[in-house]
């Protein structure tokens, strides 16, 4: 299957990728309405430091933990994509607890959030891959 | 065609099942299910209470999950013996039910101890089952007042879920601090205040000496007023089916990695099951929901034939009170770490616990941004000299690994 693949080596650090994804899932239609004065909650997130910067989303697990370990059978998979069930999520965040790749996050609502590679937002790839000016973010199979 | 039995309807059974369908699609599954209910999620009875799922959503997986995957379940049966030699088991109903492969998955009962006058008290419950939680329900008005003894998990994911159902709220606990399992002083304080913002009172280093109806008499000579009571002070694990035909146990049973007990053909998980903690390398108990589901999963995949092993149980837990969060895992034994590293804020604590060269364990309170990182870290036995211990100290992230671990990780299938 398609995945989001990361090249650091390409990545600007601009985190662009956070304010499409932010926007991407709001579900508005302006993007100014959407962001501007929030606090948004991406579920891509961009680390490191001055030097080195790269984007960080959910992996997509082969065998994911996050699956086996929730407690309201929130999280699960669709066709190999990892998705989350929010209605079902109470927000005891022990996926958070076990994420290897710190890639679930609360989402602001009292439940938690994660990256669902765009499926629910009849688009042809994530946005975070489609906003990346640089193509650090790519979405294929590999 | 192979026979599987699973005693028990909870996440280990759940977890039973499913490993045992991806390896065997045709054999016979039939869970033994004491309580009528679809598989639901144990721990979210509380959010039951508040609201925040409700009989439909509580449910663990669809409604369809017994008949995708080929499960007869007998509702409302209880297994009373079980026959290792002719391999059968033997229901409360005097019916038996054959087995190639059994699974105990029995999980634990509330522990209530004998205090004088406690067949006095007219709402009396207990916080474990679905069940509990509906009579609470209907129990429970606006003017009630609660006490509940324990404030452990239970106790205080009770008092959470009771809040706005309540008039008052006074939860005592012998031990001085709350959640006196999973946290130290310091960190139970952060909680308990927080607890206390909410209107929750606590009354702690104390117990109930005698109940006269309404009353509590307390150790300290107080008199406590209540119209319901709850006591959650533990819970027991069910080894009882193990134990009468000669399986190990201590505490729990006792499994392998496999999760096989000490008899042939019989497997256990969940939280009637003990086994070692990859952390501290000491065998326990880990009555934890992921733990029960991969236990089960393990014990579901050797069943059927094929090799599975879960050799890094640890305990591990993540809870949250209205927004403030406290997760740990692993070994906090201050006394035999090498070293602590700490932070402290007012609503803010970090401990993180090295022995060896290794993560052994951690304790957040406040902030848990990425602790999965740690977890993982932890789970795997990383040597931390393989990553930049300030970076990590400060914050879990994948900065603190090589660009080699991060290519591997995010340029490829994990």
């Amino acid at each position: 299957m398609k995945r989001v693949y990361v090249n650091e080596k390409w990545c600007l650090g601009c985190h662009l990728c956070e304010y499409n994804c932010a926007f991407a899932n709001s579900h508005i239609s302006d993007m100014v309405k959407a962001l501007k004065n929030k606090t948004i909650y991406p579920r891509v997130h961009v680390e490191g430091n001055d030097k080195i910067t790269f984007a960080v989303s959910c992996r997509h697990c082969e065998d994911p933990i996050c699956v086996k370990c929730c407690i309201s059978g929130a999280l699960h998979k669709e066709d190999g994509v990892i998705c989350i069930d929010t209605s079902k999520c109470v927000g005891c965040l022990t996926c958070v607890l076990v994420c290897p790749y710190g890639s679930i996050t609360p989402n602001g609502e009292g439940v938690a959030q994660k990256c669902e590679l765009c499926i629910k937002n009849n688009v042809d790839k994530p946005a975070c891959v489609s906003g990346c000016p640089n193509k650090a973010i790519v979405y294929e199979e590999r | 065609m192979k026979k599987y039995v699973i005693i028990g309807n909870g996440a280990a059974a759940v977890g039973c099942i499913e490993g045992i369908r991806s390896v065997d699609k045709s054999g016979e599954i039939t869970v033994i299910s004491k309580e009528n209910e679809h598989v639901y999620s144990r721990p979210l009875i509380s959010y039951y209470l508040e609201n925040k799922t409700d009989l439909e959503k509580i449910k663990l997986r669809p409604d369809d999950f017994y008949k995708n995957n080929s499960v007869k379940v007998l509702y409302n049966k209880e297994a009373v013996k079980i026959n290792n030699d002719k391999k059968e088991v033997l229901l409360s109903d005097d019916k038996t039910v054959d087995f190639d492969e059994l699974c105990v998955c029995t999980g634990s009962s509330p522990f209530v101890p004998k205090v004088k006058g406690m067949e006095t008290v007219k709402n009396s419950f207990t916080f474990l089952t679905l069940s509990d939680a509906k009579k609470i329900e209907k129990a429970i008005n606006i003017n009630s007042r609660v006490l509940i003894v324990g404030a452990g998990l239970i106790g205080l994911k009770c008092a959470e879920g009771i809040l706005e159902r309540a008039k008052s709220i006074l939860v005592c606990d012998l031990a001085t601090r709350v959640l006196s399992s999973i946290l130290d002083d310091e960190s139970a304080k952060i909680i308990q205040t927080k607890l206390e913002e909410k209107g929750l009172e606590f009354s702690l280093g104390n117990s109930v000496s005698e109940y006269k109806g309404h009353k509590a008499v307390m150790q300290n000579g107080e008199t406590v007023e209540f119209d319901i009571l709850i006591t959650a002070v533990g819970v027991r694990p069910n080894v009882s089916l193990i134990k009468d035909i000669g399986g190990e146990v201590n505490r729990g049973i006792v499994v392998n990695n496999k999760n096989q007990t000490s008899l042939k053909n019989i497997y256990s998980a969940g939280d009637c099951t003990e086994t070692i903690d990859f952390s501290s390398k000491t065998s326990k108990i880990m009555a934890l929901m992921p733990n029960a589901y991969i236990g089960g999963k393990t014990a579901g995949i050797n069943m059927a034939g094929k090799e599975e092993v879960f050799d890094n149980p640890i305990p591990m837990n993540s809870i949250g009170f209205f927004g403030l969060y406290a997760m740990s895992a692993g070994d906090r034994n201050e006394e035999t770490a090498d070293n602590i590293y700490t932070e402290k804020g007012k609503e803010n604590i970090k401990k993180l616990y090295f022995k060896n060269n290794r993560l052994v364990g951690f304790l957040l309170i406040g902030n848990v941004k990425n602790a999965g990182i740690y977890t993982n870290i932890l789970r795997n036995n990383i040597d931390i000299n393989e990553v930049d211990l300030p970076v990590l100290e400060k914050e879990p992230s994948l900065f603190a690994f090589s660009k080699n671990y991060r290519r591997k990780i995010l340029g490829g299938v994990v």
